[in-house]
């Protein structure tokens, strides 16, 4: 499937050629399984698996906290403390569902931030790119409709609050935010869709993580060097391959275990530290938490769409270009959402023709800043919308965009590469036989 | 625009419970707390006085709505014997039944009332809702590393009243060191040796607090102990495959490397 040259499968039996001829679908399940995979992969390429984990225990959970809970204004958060208290296991499973959100997005930005970093958005990995890019919009949107069901004060004021970014769409935006809403404000019919579509959602997602899936065993994995494996014969391209399986079943299964012994100790000794305690209030549209915050996981992107107050140069010029079309509300909206387009235009925005950022010598700073950026917006999301913070607020997302639209595109141009190696066999006879060959090893088995 | 949903909501309503604008007040003390920390349980003896408490003080105004009352013999929390809760529910509590269309004392069965009063809001939750925001400045370090929350919030606020009132709009306000704003309109509930323990148990306006915070802990995460038992177990086991995996994982890369390596 790969285009990279590796033994395909071959019904044995008389019962497997039957079913191949009909449907190949062990052939299917084999070669995918098999897929010769670069075999210096580090890390940081054990996070599709972690993913694939969370899509798994949040549909699980998910549709089982679903037989519980009823969408309905009166009825959502007492049924919310129904699951805590009177049904079997619904407090840990109601817990695995809130904390696996956090670990889902915990795992995509750190999957996001590999994939920016060691340039796998590059040709030929547009289209993985963007079909990443889409599932995390649509994992955005699944995490806030989510969060709206309880039906706690967040939940509502929250609901309240991004749903009005769609009423800040000149013309046409209040009557968005209506249809949207189902009415006039945030209520039982808005309620109600929202629960709908966040059972929805996430089968949307599964679909698209299908072709995510496609498109990288098309075209092969990037891998640290960028290096593409050989494809000449099959000899040649099982120097820089192993088959994914047990090779990397093994390795991502060992790395997603040890991420769930800290995922289980945060459900079991600290389920709300990364929730708000507002949300423990029923909703009620008549007071107004004093300070409205998101999720963790929405922070920078929310410190994105406040940073740009109707004082800001640009904002003040956008708002005079257009004869007054383009107010500060809305300004964030697009700045908002723009931080996303850019990020997914990245493959075009990229002029440099290395792609791993380990042979960048002026890329790496910039991407680390681009790293630290990402934190302090996240930090500045959470803090009230006043001096200092705004001012932090704005220079981080003036960054945010000065990278993708301003660094990424001149790098190319001034930046001057380091050698890379020739061959993925190469790098790994220097990384990773160094450390690996010379230890002995120990296995319960012997 | 927030800002502008916030204001206008603020001043078309008064100030709100949770609003606290002014820079007054918000001051919270740690307290060491049984259930703090992984392995911390809850002491049943704690959870009795702190319910005695709540029937005797609290009750008068707040209610418990989403606690079952048969929850109190459960295991995990005040463990009363079965006998001990149905004569709880009826001595203390009546409960309108639709199919009498009249009051009868309460059973085991029903929850706790709801709030006797409009303004007195409900206290099943009260313990996880003012677990504060992650201070200091947003880093979270305080609840991560004294383990403060919703019951330090609530032994504060019992015990910070200062005894100086004010009169606004025709309500009284207390002042109070812990309350948001630093102006609360609920009168101070416990002034000392207001309920009588049977074990002749110390109680003090701040021990009654933190007897009443436990409770409270307790009615807002009745699974507490039995999510850290879970939790745990998990932790166990999962390192346990780990290293397992670990293992697998080294001695199925071995070969490869070594391949390489000669090759």
């Amino acid at each position: 499937m790969s285009g990279i040259p590796h033994d395909h499968y071959e019904p044995a039996s008389g019962g497997a050629k039957w079913l191949h001829k009909r449907l190949p679908i062990v052939g299917l399940l084999y070669d995918t399984i098999m897929i010769p995979t670069p075999k210096n992969l580090n890390w940081m390429w054990i996070w599709g698996i972690v993913l694939t984990f969370c899509l798994v225990l949040q549909i699980v959970t998910g549709i089982v906290l679903a037989m519980h809970y009823t969408p309905h204004v009166d009825l959502a958060f007492a049924s919310i403390e129904h699951i805590m208290r009177n049904v079997n296991g619904g407090h840990f499973i109601r817990y695995l569902h809130m904390n696996g959100a956090s670990l889902f997005f915990f795992a995509v930005y750190l999957h996001i931030f590999r994939g920016l970093y060691y340039g796998s958005y590059k040709p030929p990995r547009e289209i993985t790119w963007i079909i990443g890019m889409l599932i995390y919009l649509l994992m955005m949107g699944t995490a806030f409709m989510g969060y709206v069901l309880p039906w706690g004060q967040m939940s509502f004021w929250g609901a309240t609050v991004i749903t009005g970014l769609f009423g800040a769409i000149p013309f046409v935006g209040d009557a968005i935010q209506t249809w949207l809403l189902g009415g006039p404000a945030v209520d039982n019919a808005t309620l109600n869709r929202f629960f709908s579509l966040h059972y929805l959602l996430p089968f949307v997602i599964a679909a698209l993580v299908v072709v995510h899936i496609w498109a990288f065993h098309t075209t092969g994995n990037n891998n640290p060097t960028g290096v593409e494996v050989r494809r000449g014969s099959k000899a040649e391209a099982e120097k820089d391959t192993v088959p994914f399986w047990p090779y990397f079943v093994l390795k991502d299964l060992f790395a997603l275990a040890l991420i769930l012994v800290v995922f289980f100790a945060i459900v079991g000794f600290m389920p709300n530290y990364l929730g708000h305690p507002d949300n423990y209030i029923e909703a009620n549209p008549l007071v107004t938490p004093s300070h409205i915050v998101p999720e963790w996981y929405f922070l920078p992107f929310y410190a994105i769409l406040r940073a740009f107050t109707s004082d800001v140069w640009v904002v003040m010029a956008a708002n005079w270009i257009t004869g007054g079309i383009i107010d500060a509300k809305f300004f964030g909206v697009l700045a908002m959402f723009g931080a996303i387009i850019v990020m997914a235009l990245a493959p075009w925005l990229d002029t440099s023709g290395v792609r791993s950022g380990r042979y960048r010598p002026m890329f790496k700073w910039w991407f680390a800043l681009l790293v630290v950026d990402f934190i302090v917006l996240m930090w500045a999301g959470a803090m009230p919308a006043e001096p200092p913070y705004s001012t932090i607020s704005l220079i981080g997302s003036a960054y945010w965009f000065v990278y993708f639209l301003v660094i990424l595109p001149l790098l190319g141009v001034i930046e001057k590469p380091l050698p890379q190696p020739e061959t993925i066999e190469e790098d790994f006879a220097a990384h990773k036989t160094a450390t690996g060959g010379t230890e002995t090893v120990v296995s319960p088995a012997e | 625009m927030m800002k502008k949903i916030a204001i206008s909501a603020i001043t078309a309503l008064g100030l709100s419970a949770g609003a606290g604008l002014a820079a007054e007040g918000g001051k919270v003390h740690d307290v060491d707390f049984s259930f703090e920390g992984p392995f911390g349980t809850f002491d049943q003896m704690q959870l009795q006085r702190g319910l005695k408490v709540y029937t005797q003080v609290c009750s008068a105004c707040h209610g418990l709505k989403y606690v079952p009352i048969r929850t109190l013999g459960n295991e995990g929390g005040p463990n009363l014997p079965d006998d001990q809760v149905r004569a709880y529910a009826a001595q203390n509590f009546e409960v309108f039944d639709e199919a009498l269309e009249d009051y009868r004392p309460a059973k085991p069965t029903d929850h706790f009332p709801e709030s006797a009063l409009e303004n007195s809001p409900d206290l099943s939750l009260m313990a996880k809702a003012r677990a504060g925001f992650h201070g200091p400045y947003g880093t979270g370090m305080a609840q991560l590393f004294k383990g403060m929350g919703g019951p330090e919030y609530i032994v504060s606020l019992l015990t910070g009243y200062t005894g100086e009132t004010k009169t606004q709009a025709g309500t009284t306000l207390y002042e109070n060191t812990a309350f948001p704003g630093g102006w609360i309109s609920m009168a101070p509930p416990l002034y000392g040796e207001d309920v009588e323990f049977a074990d002749g148990h110390e109680n003090t306006i701040e021990s009654q607090a933190e007897d009443v915070a436990a409770f409270l802990m307790w009615t807002a995460e009745p699974k507490m102990m039995a999510r850290k038992d879970a939790g745990l177990t998990g932790v166990i086991f999962l390192t346990v495959l780990t290293v397992l995996l670990y293992l697998t994982n080294k001695r199925i890369w071995k070969p490869v490397k070594n391949r390489n390596k000669t090759g």
